[in-house]
């Protein structure tokens, strides 16, 4: 590519300790361009972006900003030359306002008194280049997620950022959100701010990307317009082809239903029944905030409910009792393996063990022989990558950490699956290999719920779709007669029942 | 970061040791300094008199560091060794009950008042902090009301407790049983790694079936029967027990604790840890004694370590989480 780039990653490298993370890596940003960061998990992306945000220097290589090399020592550097980081975990302070976050720590003075009229002008200038219409002194933590990351964005440019980097800012959006953030940083394009851009969803790249950098355990591979071919991409990113995105293998489902819940009702549940029989996958598709995680927490023992049923083989259930919904036969792979699934500062096998710790234990004592001998057999069957058994869960990429949530439940013997956003954050390498757990818990007489914000994923991977809105079902459909659109249709049905039977 | 793991394989990885044991590194740098500074140091009666100071704040610290592991802090030990020593005492001097029931009442007392802040914390929902703060006023508080303000001496199994056994002072025997148990409960049974989990993540460990409420309460009944027994191994080395006995015990116990490794946002801990941490803040108050230091200053080297120490832990983990 052409020389005039704003910023370039010139084949740089960098280990810790004897593990090589980058090895002579370019990445060009140009200004006005959106250039795409792709891999796995652990190909090296994230060290990549602490280069350029100065939390790493390079071992070896160069980094050029306008075509004179430079050193990025620290994150002050960086921040000096007009590079800013959106990070998914976001840097402001929810009780603070809006024009309080975006000068942070740079408030306009006189004479050592805070001028809050010119704090909010500055603030104004920010959300107007966004186009964005919020009153700046709202705090932070009334808005959603989405407003939020706009905030930061603002906040960024104005300091004057010129390369704004944006670490998976799509994960946590809905799609509309997403649609306004696109709109975002088009207009960004046209001020001229060059852009990284980290995203999972491969739709994503050719809808706001200019060219992708395709790296895989952490060497680059390629650069390639943004239109390329989906499968193209995989095939680069992850050095083999994937025979399927989606491989669902139907099972005939059984009879007698596996999970039944029977007028479940709570705050955020209006009357929820299904059936779930052995051998079926079952997507929960719906908005956010329609009741799909609020059911799953429910059925699993996590949360209360207020009146309902839910039975596992015929049995019925006691309400807001993990352990007995874990004899039961359920298992459930919380939304948030970071801060529901795992104890990261415990290593892989007692990760995998907690399920099993007490019914194993004799006398009260952890059965540490056999809880690593079962963690290992189920590491090899789910093929999960680590240095050892014993390493902590936090050293392990997402996907893998994920699989050894799926880990627990294999060894508690679940019968029942829940699911809740299985393979988010997840690599698509990863994500096929989890699908391919999902399968082999149905072939063996298992079922599976499984809520999920992927509409590609609930067409790829399930039998049956049950679409929720505003805490009710608002209808049913089968996978192989459902569309995007349809599924779309109902969960924005909004279903008024309580005015018309006319309940208080 | 980099430098410790490229340490080679073969043999003794000096670097890596010298971070994971920052504290214990640091106790032998200062029993080296205080050998050399001083030949009082290293004598025997010298190094009996330390054990017998570590044990009270080492057994206490003991108990905590299963309450700091679940991400818990227990404010009111040093009040309940003070009921527990009280009461094992009142048990037999006063009450006139046989000597046996002694040590066992004053266990109950602690395990008992450990029970109540469990239970408030875990079913009232109080943070640990307030929960066992408002029991460290409580039990001082019921210590005052049994022995009316006035010490009471103390039944012949508790003063037992204070004595030697041959050369060896009892204390520092029930250190060393009491440490290994414990640190068998932390580390081998379902108890000590339901602490970790709970300490380490609430939210997951209760997803995963871990009864956190019940957890949460056993490491606060934990903490009190080795509080207890704190109690009564000083009252039994004084032969009374003091209303006012081992009033500000609570905030060395949990320097020791922190000393040692273990995180205050819970999930981090190690019982030899926690030895370490005690010995460190014995051996510098020893040292300082031994050097005609005066008591005022001592308070203001004895705050720099515990301040120095835990600022090196945390630039360690923070060098290895990177």
């Amino acid at each position: 590519m052409s020389n005039d780039a704003l910023l370039v990653l010139d084949k740089v490298c960098k280990s810790f300790g004897p593990v090589q993370v980058i090895e002579d890596v370019t990445v060009e940003v140009h200004a006005g361009k959106v250039s795409v960061l792709l891999g796995e998990n652990g190909a090296g992306k994230s060290t990549l972006i602490k280069m350029i945000a100065g939390v790493h220097e390079p071992d070896a290589g160069q980094i050029l900003f306008n075509g004179q090399p430079v050193r990025i020592r620290d994150t002050k550097t960086s921040e000096a030359l007009g590079i800013a980081t959106i990070h998914q975990e976001l840097n402001l302070v929810p009780s603070m306002t809006i024009a309080e976050n975006i000068t942070l720590g740079r408030a306009p003075r006189k004479i050592g008194i805070i001028n809050r009229r010119a704090m909010r002008k500055i603030a104004r200038d920010a959300l107007a280049k966004l186009e964005l219409d919020l009153d700046v002194n709202t705090p932070v933590g009334e808005l959603g997620l989405a407003q939020q990351q706009l905030v930061e964005i603002a906040k960024a440019l104005s300091l004057d950022a010129r390369v704004l980097i944006l670490d998976e800012p799509t994960a946590a959006l809905t799609t509309t959100e997403i649609e306004h953030l696109f709109k975002v940083v088009n207009q960004l394009k046209d001020q001229g701010v060059g852009m990284v851009f980290i995203s999972h969803h491969l739709d994503e790249i050719a809808a706001i990307g200019d060219f992708v950098n395709v790296l895989r355990d952490g060497k680059f591979i390629a650069t390639v317009p943004a239109d390329t071919e989906e499968s193209e991409l995989v095939r680069l990113m992850v050095g083999r082809d994937i025979d399927a995105q989606f491989p669902r293998v139907a099972t005939e489902p059984g009879e007698q239903p596996l999970l039944s819940v029977q007028n479940l009702s709570d705050d955020q549940l209006k009357d929820i029944s299904l059936e779930v029989r052995p051998g079926e996958v079952v997507a929960l598709a719906g908005l956010m905030g329609a009741g799909r995680t609020e059911l799953i927490r429910a059925i699993a023992g996590a949360d209360k409910y207020s009146s309902g049923t839910v039975k596992v083989a015929g049995k019925k259930l006691a309400s807001f009792d993990v352990a007995a919904a874990t004899r039961a036969g359920i298992g459930h792979v919380p939304e948030d393996r970071k801060t529901q699934g795992l104890v990261l500062d415990a290593s892989v096998a007692e990760n995998i063990g907690y399920a099993t710790m007490a019914a194993t234990a004799k006398n009260g004592l952890v059965d540490r022989k056999g809880q690593k001998a079962r963690a290992q057999k189920v590491a090899e069957r789910l093929r999960i990558r680590m240095s050892s058994i014993d390493a902590p869960i936090r050293s392990l990429s997402g996907g893998n950490q994920q699989k050894a949530v799926f880990g627990r439940w294999f060894t508690a013997g679940a019968k029942v699956l829940l699911l809740d956003e299985p393979t988010r954050g997840v690599d698509v390498g990863a994500k096929v290999e989890i699908y391919e757990l999902i399968n082999e818990i149905t072939a063996s007489g298992g079922c599976v719920l499984m809520a999920s914000s992927e509409l590609p994923e609930v067409l790829g991977m399930s039998d049956r779709v049950v679409v929720m809105s505003q805490g009710r079902i608002a209808g049913e459909l089968a996978t192989n007669q459902a569309t995007q659109d349809a599924i779309m249709a109902l969960a924005i049905s909004n279903v008024h029942r309580e005015e018309e039977m006319g309940i208080k | 970061m980099s430098s410790v793991a490229t340490a080679p394989k073969k043999g003794f990885d000096f670097k890596a040791f010298l971070a994971n044991n920052g504290a214990l590194v640091g106790l032998v740098i200062l029993c080296l300094a205080l050998f050399i500074a001083t030949p009082r140091f290293l004598t025997g009666p010298n190094l009996l008199n330390i054990g017998i100071q570590v044990s009270t704040i080492a057994v206490m610290a003991f108990g905590m560091t299963f309450v700091i592991v679940a991400a818990g802090i227990d404010l009111s030990v040093g009040s309940v060794a003070a009921l527990s020593a009280m009461g094992s005492s009142y048990t037999v001097t006063t009450a006139g009950l046989p000597d046996g029931l002694s040590i066992p009442v004053g266990l109950a007392i602690g395990a008992l008042s450990g029970w109540v802040t469990g239970a408030m914390s875990a079913y009232g929902k109080l943070p640990t902090f307030i929960a066992s703060l408002a029991m460290l006023t409580v039990v001082r508080g019921l210590t005052l009301v049994i022995s009316d303000g006035r010490p009471i001496s103390t039944s012949s199994s508790v003063s037992w407790l204070g004595d030697d056994l041959g050369p060896i002072p009892m204390p520092i025997i029930i250190l060393l049983v009491s440490g290994l148990l414990a640190a068998f409960v932390l580390n081998r049974t379902v108890i000590g790694k339901n602490a970790f989990a709970v300490g380490g993540n609430t939210e997951a460990a209760r997803l995963s079936g871990i009864p956190v409420k019940r957890v949460l309460v056993t490491v606060f009944v934990i903490s009190g029967l080795f509080a207890a027994l704190s109690g009564m191994i000083l009252a039994g080395r004084l032969d009374s027990a003091q209303p006012t006995l081992a009033s500000g015990y609570e905030l060395d116990a949990i320097a020791a604790v922190v000393i040692g490794g273990a995180s205050l946002s819970g999930g981090v801990g190690r019982i030899s840890g926690t030895l370490i941490g005690a010995l460190v803040l014995a051996v510098i108050r020893n040292g300082l004694n031994l050097l005609s230091v005066s008591a005022f200053w001592q308070q203001v080297v004895i705050g720099a370590v515990i301040a120095i120490a835990v600022g090196f832990d945390v630039l360690r983990r923070k060098n290895v989480k990177h």
